[in-house]
């Protein structure tokens, strides 16, 4: 009995515990899986944090998840890329002001084999029309992210209906980018991926970049701060203190210091 | 099988090194998941007992009910409780949203039919067979069921280590409402999914076996703690 009651009071300690980490001085950010998994935000955040102090907890989600996580008021800060949305976001008033941070590219993968003879293009439309004349496995992601949004525009300036003409080769997994990826790796498909998660992602199999430099694949990047007008519970300076930096000389020099094996991720277009 | 050795030499290298960041996600896994057995027994063992004893209208369809929970979605669970502390939501005020406290409730809420049905069945078969006794001392209702509890109590730890099972096993509900924060609510399981979103198998394999050896370990554990007391109790 004394042995239950001594396990019990150390257990409750160490639930007293528990509230501990909540202490700091935080912001949360709402931000896409493309800038945490491509470990960008592993590289900027240390830098913000020791410079303000102020730490920043990220939520990696796609770009609709994220935000809707800023219309609840769950997150002081949206980080994503797909501005139609982001402009609808900012213009319905649960955003204050959209700032253009940075961009990168979106890259279509694909098997080496190459069964839709697209590798080596710059046309990425011709490419997606031929992935679909060839009827040849492409996996979206089907979770409304940015991605998804961008390959959706791609299917429309191609003049391809996707809801309707789709087939068996067009597989909706409703996953994140890295997921998805592992999908496409083992089922030998077409994909459209963000550059970012592509060099950062290692369970590459047979696959690898088919089409880039189309400019119909830019990837720009917006950061909002989430309206405190609407939700009283958003930590309006600090969130603004990282977006300011993000903004400035330093914080662009940040992003664009960061590179996996040589090679740049995101390219800094602040105004 | 190359990469399954390959993960067996990685979990080594992992448990060897004993990485800073690798300790605090390892040490928040048991602190969310040992919390959350706590409180599901405290709630579950005399929910069980009452359920077990009482004679009431409506107890077969809880009794089923209660069985049906034990398979509660994880990610339901999620979903349910991030809208309740979302700020949006009725508990938004409380600011519980991806902290390791919200990853207490939606684990505990998870496992707390599992403890609860599989206390009812023991207790139950236990008072077919004391009823009688109990009643000839003198022993109903609730003085009865927490002696039944108390006689059986070595058996209940059967229940228990389900519920803690469940609960460092679970990543869909953890992953929503703690949001799998580095640093924050980073727990083994969602560092599991994160690493294998990457497309680093091997390390996420890595993570999963050393998840596995440390629920082995605390399996154990309790074991040798329920045999030392029921050769001195029991």
């Amino acid at each position: 009995m004394e042995m239950i009651r001594q396990g019990l009071l150390v257990l409750a300690a160490g639930m007293v515990m528990l509230p501990v980490h909540a202490q700091q001085r935080y912001i949360t950010v709402a931000s896409t899986t493309s800038t945490e998994q491509s470990g960008l935000f592993k590289h900027l955040l240390p830098i913000f944090e020791n410079k303000t102090g102020i730490r920043v907890r990220v939520v990696a989600l796609g770009t609709g998840q994220a935000l809707d996580m800023g219309k609840r008021g769950d997150a002081d800060v949206v980080f994503v890329h797909a501005r139609p949305l982001e402009e609808k976001f900012v213009a319905a008033g649960f955003g204050v002001k959209r700032f253009e941070v940075m961009y990168n590219d979106f890259v279509l993968i694909g098997p080496k084999s190459d069964p839709a003879k697209v590798a080596g293009g710059k046309d990425v439309l011709q490419a997606f029309r031929e992935v679909k004349a060839a009827q040849a496995p492409f996996v979206s992601r089907g979770d409304k992210s940015g991605t998804h949004f961008a390959e959706l525009e791609i299917w429309k300036m191609a003049g391809v209906d996707i809801a309707q003409d789709k087939g068996p080769w067009y597989r909706d997994t409703g996953q994140g980018m890295g997921p998805a990826l592992n999908s496409a790796a083992g089922m030998n498909a077409y994909i459209l991926a963000d550059r970012g998660t592509w060099l950062a992602f290692k369970n590459r199999a047979d696959l690898a970049i088919v089409v880039a430099g189309d400019t119909r694949l830019f990837n720009q990047y917006g950061v909002m701060l989430v309206n405190p007008a609407r939700h009283p519970s958003v930590k309006r300076e600090m969130g603004q203190a990282f977006i300011d930096w993000l903004l400035s000389a330093e914080g662009q020099r940040a992003i664009a210091e960061y590179k996996i094996g040589g090679e740049q991720l995101f390219f800094p277009n602040a105004r | 099988m190359d990469s399954v050795l390959q993960a067996l030499r990685g979990a080594f290298g992992l448990m060897l090194s004993a990485d800073r960041a690798l300790v605090e996600i390892v040490w928040l896994s048991l602190e969310v998941s040992l919390s959350a057995v706590v409180f599901a027994t405290l709630l579950g063992l005399p929910l069980g007992a009452a359920i077990a004893i009482g004679r009431f209208p409506g107890r077969r369809a809880i009794v089923v009910l209660l069985n049906a929970l034990m398979g509660l979605p994880p990610v339901v669970v999620g979903l349910f409780v991030y809208l309740m502390l979302s700020r949006a939501g009725p508990l938004g005020a409380l600011g519980l949203l991806f902290t390791p406290p919200a990853m207490v409730i939606a684990q505990s809420i998870l496992i707390l039919p599992i403890i609860a049905a599989l206390c009812r069945q023991a207790v139950e078969d236990a008072w077919i067979e004391y009823e009688e006794q109990l009643r000839s001392l003198g022993a109903h209702g609730p003085g009865a069921a927490l002696t039944l509890v108390w006689d059986i109590r070595f058996s209940l730890l059967t229940a228990i280590l389900a519920g803690l099972g469940r609960a460092s096993a679970e990543v869909g509900a953890v992953m929503i409402v703690g949001g799998n924060i580095d640093g924050v609510t980073r727990v083994m399981t969602t560092t599991i999914a994160l690493e294998t979103s990457k497309g680093d198998l091997p390390l996420a394999l890595s993570l999963g076996i050393v998840l596995i050896a440390l629920v082995i370990a605390l399996n154990a554990v309790a074991q040798v703690v329920k045999d030392a007391a029921q050769r001195r109790y029991g």
